[in-house]
Formats: structure tokens, C-alpha cells, sequence
């Protein structure tokens, strides 16, 4: 399934990285599973996304928990909690 | 009833007075106009800070802002709704957020202007970095905020 991923603010700044297009494995099927995929890739990606980090999590532009479902082309955004007004 | 809405979110400054008179616009039943306007401080969590750079996620900020419009519009009597938040470098005492309501009468211009900020504080994309004399660091997420926001999931205080 083909996503694709953008990071803002710390996250962003840890991973060197503002977006990306993935393909990732048919079992990766929610918010939480696509999380533990990316920070599975190594190091600096456990640093900014594993378990313990406060990360929250957008698709198609909606703030969603770890059980939201993904599919085909959609927008995953993760960020820490915001800080704005 | 109707609201009328407006959100912007840009770097440009903005007049609260001319604001808040075009909120009013020649609708004669709202009888109360209520806003709060944020500041960027000098100061945050012990540290002087120089200047502050605002971050969003375009798209879903503006859809945020306006969700959340949207439910203080059903919640309170609202005649209109006025949101602008800056992004960009800032520095004290720069304006940072308006949340302007207007109603025909005062107690739901109040609650729908607190509800909208306390919303926006935990709902909306913004990020804040700030610049103090140890070098940048991301403003955390304050617990207080979470707080804020949760008490108007307590059933009925939408009155």
C-alpha cells in the first residue's frame, strides 16, 4: 500500500526529512502498526517515533488515534502535540 | 441561526479594531463582541526569549480551525466568528492569535470565544520554537491545555 508520510516541528527535526512516499506491507493497516514499521528502520527513526515518544497523528488531514485505519494513497502525518495560540 | 465565519492563517500582522468592527458588520441584533488576543512573551519556562517561529501543517490547519468553529457554532447562539492565526518568525510583544465572537448576548460570545481558544490550543497544527540565550528549543505541550479543553467534554456546560 502506498502512503504518503510528512513530519512537522521535533519530528521533522529528527528525522531530517518533511515528507516521503512509502509502500509498506499489506499487515500494516493502522496509524499504530505504520509507527512501529518507520521506527523499526533504525536508530534515528526509534528516537523520533517509538514507543515512549509523544507523537500524535493525522491521515488525509484529520487527527486520528493509533487504531485509525490507513488506505491506499492516504496522507499520514505524525507530530508532537501542539503548541499553537 | 447563521454564523458567520472567517479564518485565516497568515504571517502579515493584523488590526484588532478593524477586526472586530467588520465582525460587527451592519448586523444590529449582536449585542456582544468578545476576543481574546495572544502575545508572543519575553519570557517562558525561566528563559528570556528573543523570538518565536511558528510552524503549521497547511491544509489541515485550516480544516482544524474551522471544525472547530463549526462545533462552537452549535454549541452557543453565535452571529459570527472571526480566526486568524500568524506563522513565521515573531518577537514580543507580537500579536500572535485573535478569536473574535460576536452574539446577542454576552454569555455565549465569552464561552464560545474561551472554547474556540481552548480547542485550538490542543486541536489545531501549530508549532512553536522559541529562541532564548541557551540556543532554540520546541515549546512542550502543557497538561494545563489538555485540562482546559477537557472541561467541555463535561455534559452540559454547552448552555
Amino acid at each position: 500500500m502506498k502512503l504518503e508520510l510528512r513530519f512537522f516541528a521535533s519530528v521533522r527535526e529528527a528525522l531530517s526529512c518533511d515528507a516521503e512516499s512509502v509502500d509498506v506491507p499489506a499487515e500494516v493497516g493502522t496509524v499504530g502498526a505504520l509507527r512501529d514499521w518507520l521506527a523499526a528502520r533504525g536508530d534515528t527513526w526509534s528516537r523520533a517515533l517509538g514507543a515512549g515518544k509523544s507523537v500524535r497523528a493525522a491521515v488525509d488531514l484529520d487527527m486520528v488515534g493509533a487504531d485509525a485505519p490507513l488506505h491506499e494513497g492516504a496522507e499520514v502525518a505524525f507530530f508532537p502535540p501542539v503548541t499553537g495560540g | 441561526m447563521t454564523t458567520r465565519v472567517s479564518i485565516s492563517v497568515q504571517s502579515e500582522d493584523f488590526d484588532v479594531s478593524a477586526e472586530l468592527v467588520a465582525l460587527r458588520a451592519d448586523d444590529t441584533s449582536i449585542g456582544a463582541v468578545v476576543n481574546f488576543v495572544g502575545l508572543v512573551r519575553d519570557r517562558n519556562d525561566g528563559a528570556q526569549v528573543s523570538a518565536m517561529t511558528l510552524e503549521h501543517y497547511p491544509g489541515m490547519t485550516e480544516r482544524a480551525l474551522e471544525k472547530i468553529v463549526a462545533e462552537a457554532a452549535q454549541r452557543w447562539s453565535l452571529a459570527a466568528v472571526r480566526v486568524i492565526h500568524r506563522v513565521g518568525t515573531l518577537r514580543a510583544p507580537d500579536q500572535i492569535v485573535l478569536v473574535a465572537t460576536a452574539s446577542m448576548h454576552r454569555g455565549d460570545a465569552f464561552e464560545a470565544c474561551a472554547f474556540i481558544m481552548d480547542y485550538l490550543k490542543t486541536r489545531a497544527p501549530f508549532w512553536k520554537r522559541e529562541d532564548t540565550p541557551a540556543g532554540s528549543r520546541w515549546v512542550e505541550a502543557r497538561e494545563s491545555d489538555d485540562d482546559a479543553a477537557a472541561r467541555w467534554d463535561t455534559p452540559g456546560t454547552n448552555a
